[in-house]
């Protein structure tokens, strides 16, 4: 006899990553047109134009474009890493989104089943999050040796050495989140910051602002966007890392960028920004509690709270990018070493001696 | 039985990837064959119903050791013609080392000497497995933490004074 129960509980869970996949899937669409017209607009130029209103459909004619172009392989690269490095490569960033709380779980009304607006509560949620976004990295190493191209070859090391010194940082920064909020569980941690934006680990006095932009800096040379985007240095490394890359694995890298990106603005916002939480908690607002206690319009108020701080964050990638410079080389390993390894020590100390 | 059937295929693909770290051709693959097994691992720590242990094994592991790993066979480009020039006759010892390992685990494991279930804790204590993890660490077993982490000091402190004394040679020249 089959427990229906059982099989509603996992249909809803496989319901989920398949919603979650697809957006992830869709998303970079829309952000490769916002980030050009982004780009455009900060240059003084007006972005994509010719294609549909406003250049809305250039995405869709560069999808087509990516798909119906021909897949060219090096003759003396190793097939078997060369293909397989962009799918390395994508499949660690759709994976992290699992333990992303996207919000609070509600009653779904008339079946009375809880649905919970994230796939899985770990109690090891940060840990996993920070292990498996960092696989994505092999996917650019191998790729890079595979196609057994010099620039290829100097993207991949750069990316080894860049990512092995940033993730010291970004694992400081996870440390001091789990030392403010208690717990290694995502979902623990948005609920510890519950109640109004005072209660946000960034006003965390003194030391959240600190492990805020430790935490920045290192997520924004994780994912290389500039300015620690030396992987893919155009001025002496043609296009880095994929410089052999075209058709659909060129695409695949594309998309996984853009996926860390998303990644790196959803951690932000639950380790920093409250997650799902509102600014200021509508809850003990009088009027609003016939709307705020029906659970599910909540956990849509809370959904909508998390996309607007997601955008944000994607919106500052972005603002960041077109306003920098990049680092030379050097410069990116004192940054890295010198300067946010002793400031997270130091963290750590004011922090640890607050919680005592 | 569903857990039998994962074990036997995390293990199996752990095993061929294992083998095949030994038998590739170039470097690299053989470092990408690890990292599969290292992965096989990690998954069958969460069979053992320790999310924490398989989180840190792929995270310090796979996504750390393994970087430098891979960063350093690129930089060297070693293939297995040079590689042998750096073999001194190991193999003699090698060998006979790894039979005498092999005999003492088989037995271990046939005795069950390390049938140790649970370790004494409840299962719902072990699902908040970081949190005991941590508590041990800190409590009980703080001395051999602190003597282990004091070893793994005097390591990297002789690898930076290798360097240097490098260096200084270099000069001297």
């Amino acid at each position: 006899m089959i427990d229906l129960n059982l099989v509603i509980e996992v249909l809803i869970i496989i319901f989920k990553v398949v919603f979650v996949t697809m957006v992830l899937f869709s998303l970079p669409m829309p952000l490769t047109w916002i980030e050009r017209k982004v780009a455009g607009h900060m240059q003084a130029r007006l972005g994509p134009w010719r294609v549909g209103p406003h250049g809305l459909l250039q995405p869709l004619a560069d999808t087509i474009k990516l798909l119906l172009k021909e897949d060219i392989v090096p003759e003396n690269a190793d097939k078997f890493l060369f293909k397989l490095a962009p799918i390395i490569s994508m499949v660690p960033a759709f994976a992290v989104f699992v333990a992303i709380p996207v919000g609070d779980s509600f009653k779904i009304p008339f079946i009375e089943k809880t649905f919970t607006l994230y796939i899985s509560d770990m109690n090891v949620g940060i840990l996993y999050v920070l292990a498996i976004g960092g696989l994505s990295i092999y996917g650019i190493i191998l790729g890079g040796w595979a196609s057994n191209s010099k620039y290829s070859l100097l993207g991949g090391l750069r990316s080894a050495a860049q990512m092995i010194s940033y993730e010291v940082a970004l694992s400081f920064a996870a440390i001091g989140v789990v030392m403010m909020t208690n717990s290694l569980s995502l979902v623990d941690m948005v609920r510890a910051q519950d109640g109004g934006f005072w209660h946000w680990n960034i006003l965390y006095l003194p030391v959240g602002p600190v492990w805020f932009a430790v935490f920045f800096i290192a997520a924004l040379a994780e994912i290389n966007r500039v300015p620690f985007d030396l992987p893919e240095d155009e001025g002496t490394l043609a296009a880095g890392y994929h410089t052999e890359y075209s058709g659909m694995r060129f695409s695949f890298f594309m998309l996984t960028e853009y996926v860390a990106m998303v990644t790196a603005s959803a951690l932000a916002v639950v380790m920093f920004f409250g997650g799902w939480n509102a600014p200021i908690d509508f809850r003990t607002i009088e009027i609003l509690t016939p709307i705020t206690s029906v659970s599910w319009i909540y956990s849509c108020f809370g959904l909508f709270w998390f996309t607007v701080k997601v955008s944000f964050f994607i919106y500052l990638f972005m603002w960041i990018r077109f306003t920098l410079p990049r680092y030379r080389y050097d410069q990116l390993m004192t940054v890295g070493w010198k300067i946010l390894i002793p400031i997270c020590l130091g963290a750590i100390l004011v922090t640890g001696f607050m919680r005592i | 039985m569903m857990e039998q059937v994962f074990f036997y295929i995390f293990s199996i693909i752990a095993v061929i990837s294992a083998i095949s770290v030994i038998s590739a051709r170039s470097a690299v693959r053989s470092a990408f064959y690890l990292i599969i097994t290292l992965m096989q691992v990690a998954a069958i720590f969460i069979l053992l119903r320790s999310p924490f242990l398989a989180a840190v094994q792929v995270f310090i592991y796979v996504g750390a050791v393994m970087v430098l790993f891979l960063f350093a066979v690129m930089v060297l480009d070693i293939g297995r013609e040079k590689l042998v020039a750096y073999m001194h006759h190991q193999s003699v010892i090698a060998v006979p080392a790894v039979i005498v390992f092999f005999i003492m685990g088989a037995y271990m494991i046939i005795r069950g000497g390390w049938n140790v279930s649970n370790a004494g804790f409840p299962e719902a204590a072990l699902a908040k497995s970081s949190e005991v993890i941590g508590k041990e660490m800190f409590g009980r077993y703080l001395f051999p933490f602190e003597v282990v982490s004091l070893v793994l000091l005097i390591a990297l402190i002789g690898a930076v004074a290798l360097v240097l004394r490098g260096r200084e040679k270099d000069k001297q020249c």
